[in-house]
């Protein structure tokens, strides 16, 4: 069989060189600059620069208080992930039983998807105040002494709820569109072959719904590592102090508010190599078990 | 003909801009004074701006003191740096340890034929911001002390009088206690209860004079008995409830006594302005207190300077740090300095302007504004100057982190001050490789 040909051209390419501009100025200029001032120790002001190899790492690797935030930027991960999907599921499998057809009344159920995230993570941060927040007051009801920004424990609570809370909106409209799309006759047959609702779902529904839901892993998870910056950063008023923060945090705050150029390169560089292997085993282990229809 | 009309006038109007552009030196001023402080700074342009005809400054609001110096570095490396720009205490080591950054203020001011004298300004602000040998490379600006609040009320009810050394509070906390009130808060713990206890009791903060003589091997020295014993007190005065801590962000603390709940709370001078309107019951001041049993017979020394400093960045014309030189005369005029004290009680930092402030007779309606230009003013020691060390941010940051883990049970007061020693030491170490 003849294969079929095209000839080169070069319009494929100057439709991509935008987006290839875009990149390289906006990824790979900083990352390689990254790369690159992660081995020196830098005077910020760019008068003075000492080689220094591997040092940056090695001091970064074996701070304790690294290792903490690292080991809080995964637990915070899965936690946030993990509630902001499963309470979207349920959610979403609760209005698709009621809501089939009804298209203005599910558009209102959206609209707290337009809250813009900052505005929300204000809220959280009022409704946890404590001096003034309503959940620290309905804590004290049971016993809770719920001291957000004084205990370790109790501030990763109220990040994490808000940070869920935040993402939930998403969720539930990518749930909730992804179990409307799935065709009416195969719930029908899949009623009359069972008669639990449960099971039905677990066997049927949800693997019809794999595409939507690995989709939404890699997006939950890569909300949880980075966009909550702004959460965070909101959350810890600008004093870090011994609140928890996530590894993106500790970059921004030795580089932005330390100057410390060379060791928060390092750790950024740290940072895209675990963001590189988590792609990875995302796509590679993951997406096998996904079922596209 | 009525071309030719319109072209000599669009001429003529192109000169006459020119012209008015550059009778005018324009400078640019980037600061963190934002809200009312702000409006003040403003207030401080415009009149300048007004008061003559030859420059004209644009003061620029950019963020945080944190993100104030970013913004001036990230500038600085782009060639676009403003001519002036304000550096937070925390931060002076950043900008007059790198070389070149900054043209110091006593050169710009005596190249510009003005006469300066460093005797001028009050003692306690002179040399934080000043060379090893004693230059002035950075204008103090807004400048405060950490002071004591006192709950009148609370006081009167518990029948005590403000502690002026620690070892009276310990002895009316019981009473404060038992009138119903938290005895004592504070609102920035490295600051006020690291950095100025050292100076207070006049003790070593790090070694190569505390930092002033070189990064190269300057270390900490808190890992040491008194600073220790300090903490030790406050988390056994927490354990008894005649402390307690609220977080390491400032407002948290601050709110608890503007809500009266608070006997005696450890603030700025420059909270003053603030607390006049947010505060529900009568208050007063007192200076920071000290250890008698640290100090012995001749009481307290004076404290460093907290607040920031204004910087004239270099790689400006001649003409523009003229300029610069200009504002900062007119800043430190003694009319100046009065007005930015009232309005926001930061203390004045000349001599001239402190005096004004008497003689207008403006303590005696509002003696609580005296009281950190007063403790500024206490007898100097060998360590009341200050400190100079790089990274300082994190350093900071680090102790807020360990303060915090200690009062809430997470470490220990000998562990806490490990950790900030061992780390703190291996920030130093790495600041001093960036200069080199």
């Amino acid at each position: 069989m003849n294969k079929v040909r095209f000839g080169h051209s070069v319009i494929p390419y100057l439709f991509l060189l935008p987006q290839i501009l875009i990149v390289a100025v906006f990824f790979y200029l900083p990352a390689g600059e990254a790369v690159r001032s992660s081995f020196y120790l830098e005077d910020p002001f760019g008068f003075g620069s000492t080689f220094v190899g591997l040092d940056n790492y090695r001091d970064v690797l074996s701070n304790a208080e690294y290792r903490r935030v690292a080991i809080f930027t995964v637990w915070f991960t899965v936690l946030v992930a993990f509630f902001a999907l499963a309470i979207a599921l349920v959610l979403a499998v609760k209005a698709d039983a009621v809501l089939r057809g009804a298209k203005s009344y599910r558009t209102l159920l959206m609209w707290v998807y337009a809250i813009a995230p900052p505005v929300a993570g204000l809220l959280g941060i009022m409704l946890f105040d404590q001096h003034v927040g309503p959940i620290v007051k309905m804590a004290s009801w049971f016993g809770w002494n719920l001291r957000v920004g004084v205990n370790y424990h109790d501030t990763a609570f109220a990040m994490i709820v808000t940070a869920v809370w935040l993402q939930i909106a998403v969720n539930f409209i990518f749930f909730l569109s992804g179990l409307q799309s799935i065709p009416r006759s195969v719930r029908e047959a899949a009623r009359i072959d069972c008669r639990s609702g449960f099971r039905r779902f677990w066997t049927v529904t949800f693997p019809l719904l794999t595409p939507t839901a690995f989709f939404l892993v890699v997006i939950n998870i890569t909300y949880a590592l980075f966009d909550t910056f702004g959460l965070i950063d909101l959350m810890t008023k600008n004093e870090p102090g011994n609140n928890p923060v996530t590894l993106v945090y500790k970059v921004f705050l030795d580089g932005f508010r330390g100057n410390d150029l060379g060791g928060s390169s390092a750790q950024s560089v740290i940072l895209m190599a675990v963001v590189f292997v988590l792609t990875i085993v995302q796509f590679r282990f993951i997406e096998r078990r996904v079922h596209y229809s | 003909m009525k071309l030719r009309l319109l072209l000599a006038a669009t001429t003529a109007a192109f000169v006459g801009y020119s012209a008015s552009a550059s009778a005018e030196t324009k400078i640019q001023w980037w600061h963190a004074m934002g809200g009312q402080l702000g409006e003040t700074v403003n207030q401080i342009a415009a009149d300048f701006n007004a008061s003559q005809n030859e420059v004209e400054i644009t003061p620029v609001y950019k963020g945080t003191y944190e993100e104030t110096l970013t913004a001036g570095i990230a500038a600085f490396r782009a060639g676009g740096q403003p001519n002036i720009l304000q550096v937070f205490d925390a931060g002076a080591a950043t900008v007059i340890g790198a070389k070149g950054a900054v043209l110091p203020v006593q050169d710009l001011l005596e190249g510009a034929g003005a006469d300066f004298n460093i005797e001028d300004y009050i003692s306690g602000v002179r040399y934080f911001y000043a060379d090893s040998a004693g230059k002035m490379i950075g204008m103090p600006f807004n400048s405060s002390a950490p002071i004591m609040y006192y709950n009148t009320e609370a006081l009167e009810k518990a029948g005590v009088e403000a502690p002026t050394t620690w070892e009276e509070f310990e002895a009316i906390a019981p009473k404060l206690k038992e009138a119903g009130y938290i005895a004592l808060v504070q609102s920035h713990l490295p600051w006020e209860f690291t950095e100025n206890f050292l100076s207070r009791n006049n003790l070593q903060f790090a070694t190569n004079n505390n930092g002033y003589d070189g990064a190269v091997d300057t270390k900490l020295l808190v890992n040491a008995e008194p600073l220790k014993m300090m903490f030790t007190k406050l988390s056994d005065w927490k354990k008894e409830g005649f402390f307690e801590w609220y977080g390491t962000g400032w407002g948290d603390n601050q709110t608890p006594f503007e809500q009266g709940k608070v006997a005696l709370w450890v603030g700025s001078s420059g909270s003053f302005g603030g607390l006049q309107k947010s505060a529900t019951m009568p208050f007063g001041a007192v200076p920071l207190p000290c250890w008698a049993s640290i100090v012995g017979e001749g009481g307290c020394y004076q404290s460093f300077i907290g607040g920031a400093a204004l910087f004239a960045m270099s790689g400006k014309s001649d003409e523009e740090n003229a300029a610069t030189a200009k504002f900062f005369e007119y800043m430190t005029s003694p009319e100046v300095q009065l007005m930015w004290h009232k309005e926001t009680g930061y203390v004045p930092i000349t001599n001239a302007a402190y005096e004004a402030a008497k003689s207008e007779g403006y303590y005696d309606e509002t003696p609580q504004a005296e009281v950190g230009i007063e403790q500024l003013n206490m007898k100097a020691g060998e360590w009341t100057r200050g400190y100079r060390m790089g990274f300082y941010v994190q350093i900071r940051d680090i102790m807020n982190r360990e303060y915090g883990k200690l009062f809430t049970g997470e470490t220990t007061v000998d562990a806490a001050f490990e950790a900030i020693e061992s780390e703190g030491n291996q920030l130093l170490e790495r600041f001093a490789k960036t200069g080199s």
